[in-house]
């Protein structure tokens, strides 16, 4: 088990964000986090990368507790965070932005710089652009291969595909599909549940703080609670 | 009626009519107990000057300054609009002024070019003795000039490469000219380890203490972001202020210090005094600004530089990149008080001795208009900014004009600064980086909307 998350409670002062969830990521899965607005996911997830620690339960990662570990380290242990709403650099250029995610990095890692050219050519073409004038598609790509110069053997996804056109998310969902066969584990969080049910080997579907149930990704594409819920009956 | 008001002609006018009413009262007469609305009447019957043409009560005298000021205002904004328009219309002139500053931003763009400005500036710097030879403007210039171009660029690393807005700064620069007093035994404390110091000591010991205290005060208000930074390290000069002027078994208080002896080396075969001569303070002054620019833009390029532009831009991202904002703050705070530290040496060596009023709030004001007027973030700005400002301000003390008054200094830098802001909001000579986020903020692009912004096409390209 890679990642392991026990009654974790999250408060924000007074209001209680998160109700003691469990929930548990295995090595090489994409497991999606599914809920509305409101549900919990992204407080989830800032608790995962350190941003907000929970105050009671525990996070483990690879056999070790990280509950109180701070924002900054968890990069060298090689979890990485995509932020919701993206979050690049916009006055530094997309090199630049790839290479403020190499931060913590001593080795050389241009062999990665080219691999993440490869994985998104558009970057390779806008280089020497800033990164605040990248449509909302290309700084998505951005931010994710920013996250992986730190190689992280857990990567973390906030709402991917936030904002932007359809094509653009199967081209981000595709990338992402790329990123688990070179071997990094995925937890994303998403409100698109068809796109990321799809991608998942699992999913955790969260209600006003509590994980409410979780099954297969493929169960949960056809559990009529969810496609109630968020699919609407649109689906296939 | 109420629609009225609501026109924004109206309320500007409305708003000027009442700051003006306020600074009339305020600056009009005291009252006195046995008539005590004779300050306000006063503050519009009584008589004032009107730049000495002639001398109408009070109020008139207000409404021509309101009326001069908002035309100059009008002018400004005219001219601004018929620059561009001349520039577009390709008159000689304007097309001559506009490529030659396409060619200073090409020059400054290229590594020879910057290269080559600032040893120019250098140059400058060693002959200026030469040029200007009388020793009452050297005094002011090593005061005035070199010491408030040190604070400068000490703030420009915590204001401009961190971002971190410190209103505080003039603390550092007060424990460094007491550091200086306390380790010559200028103190009413004893020295530090009893030994009364060659003042030439005081130099590594104000600079490691200031930077001592930046991390001391960094520790615990670093965390905070934004105005409520700028309000703490407001606080934080203030106390700095106030134990100077009432610890008096420590700081001699409000009398200030006893004499500082001057400035000299004692080290084996080096002897020197620096006298009463300004001249070798101006070249020690000098070195070190050489010294700590070199220090400071090799910083701003180094991992520790870009760093703080990603704390600059994103705290969160860089966070979640595994930059420790904290501890990068925190470095800025301490390596930008240093050279704060080192020019404290300076003014309390040449000047013998140190008053807390020197230390007030308008100092550190003083100093930011410097870096927001030169160029925040950007080495070169910062220093041409205290050259322009600083320079202004000597000068006008060595040979004022005749229509000047000393104490409407703050007025005329006042003016400046709102001139500059309207024809050059980035600063003088600003930084590539900063320069964009102000162009972007000025075509309606908030730093939010960038981030988050939807579909294939960014404005930003677009308004570019």
């Amino acid at each position: 088990m890679m990642l392991k998350v026990e009654n974790a409670v999250v408060r924000y002062g007074a209001i209680t964000a998160l109700h003691g969830i469990s929930f548990e990521v295995n090595q090489g899965e994409v497991v999606t986090l599914l809920g509305a607005n409101g549900a919990g996911k992204s407080t989830t997830l800032r608790m995962l990368s350190g941003l907000h620690a929970p105050s009671s339960g525990t996070i483990t990662f690879e056999g070790q507790e990280i509950t109180k570990v701070k924002a900054h380290l968890f990069t060298t242990m090689g979890i990485s965070h995509v932020p919701e709403g993206r979050r690049i650099f916009p006055e530094m250029t997309v090199q630049e932005n790839l290479e403020m995610g190499a931060f913590g990095r001593k080795d050389n890692y241009d062999d990665d710089m080219e691999r993440m050219f490869t994985l998104f050519p558009i970057l390779k073409d806008r280089r020497k652009q800033l990164g605040g004038n990248l449509s909302g598609g290309e700084q998505q790509m951005l931010a994710i291969s920013r996250a992986m110069m730190s190689h992280p053997r857990l990567l973390l996804l906030d709402e991917p595909s936030m904002g932007l056109a359809p094509m653009i998310i199967d081209q981000i969902f595709g990338i992402i599909a790329e990123i688990r066969k070179s071997g990094t584990t995925v937890l994303v969080v998403e409100q698109n549940a068809a796109q990321a049910l799809r991608l998942a080997d699992r999913g955790y579907v969260m209600e006003n703080g509590v994980i409410a149930f979780s099954d297969d990704a493929s169960k949960l594409l056809h559990d009529p609670r969810i496609r109630a819920v968020y699919l609407g009956e649109s689906i296939e | 009626m109420l629609r009225v008001f609501q026109h924004h002609m109206v309320k500007r006018v409305a708003g000027a009519i009442l700051i003006g009413l306020l600074v009339l009262v305020m600056t009009g007469p005291q009252g006195n107990g046995s008539e005590p609305t004779s300050g306000f009447t006063g503050s519009f019957s009584e008589h004032m000057s009107f730049f000495g043409f002639f001398t109408p009560p009070r109020w008139i005298t207000f409404a021509l300054l309101a009326l001069v000021l908002s035309l100059l205002v009008m002018f400004a904004k005219y001219s601004h609009r018929a620059w561009r328009r001349a520039q577009e219309s390709g008159a000689a002139a304007a097309r001559a002024v506009a490529s030659a500053a396409a060619r200073v931003k090409y020059v400054r763009s290229r590594r020879s070019g910057r290269y080559s400005g600032y040893a120019l500036l250098v140059l400058l710097g060693i002959f200026l003795p030469r040029i200007i030879t009388s020793q009452s403007w050297q005094t002011n210039i090593v005061q005035l000039v070199a010491v408030y171009i040190l604070l400068a660029i000490g703030l420009n690393v915590v204001t401009g490469f961190a971002g971190l807005l410190d209103l505080g700064f003039v603390a550092f620069y007060a424990i460094g000219a007491y550091t200086t007093a306390w380790v010559t035994g200028a103190l009413p404390t004893s020295p530090p380890f009893g030994i009364h110091f060659n003042t030439f000591f005081a130099i590594p010991f104000a600079i490691i203490l200031a930077m001592a205290f930046g991390v001391v005060l960094g520790i615990p208000t670093l965390r905070l972001r934004g105005d409520y930074l700028a309000i703490v390290t407001l606080g934080f000069g203030e106390i700095i202020f106030i134990f100077a002027n009432n610890l008096y078994g420590i700081t001699g208080g409000s009398t200030g210090t006893n004499q500082i002896p001057y400035l000299s080396v004692h080290l084996g075969p080096l002897k020197y005094l620096w006298g009463l001569t300004p001249q070798p303070y101006y070249y020690l002054t000098l070195a070190f600004i050489v010294l700590f620019l070199m220090i400071f833009s090799s910083l701003e390029h180094s991992r520790v530089g870009r760093a703080w532009v990603a704390i600059r831009e994103d705290e969160v991202a860089a966070e979640s990149l595994g930059i420790y904002p904290l501890k990068y703050k925190v470095m800025a705070f301490a390596i930008g008080a240093a050279s704060a530290g080192f020019a404290g040496v300076i003014t309390a060596s040449q000047t013998l001795f140190v008053t807390p009023p020197t230390f007030s709030l308008s100092f550190s004001i003083n100093i930011l208009v410097l870096v927001i007027f030169g160029g925040m973030g950007s080495i070169a700005g910062v220093v041409v900014g205290g050259l322009v400002i600083q320079g202004f301000v000597v000068y006008m003390i060595q040979s004022p004009p005749a229509w000047y008054n000393p104490a409407d200094l703050y007025m005329y830098l006042g003016a400046l600064l709102i001139v500059m802001m309207i024809f050059r909001p980035a600063g003088l000579l600003p930084s590539r980086r900063r320069l964009r986020e102000v162009t972007q903020v000025e075509s309606g692009v908030a730093r939010d909307q960038m981030l988050t912004h939807i579909g294939p096409h960014n404005r930003v390209e677009e308004e570019l």
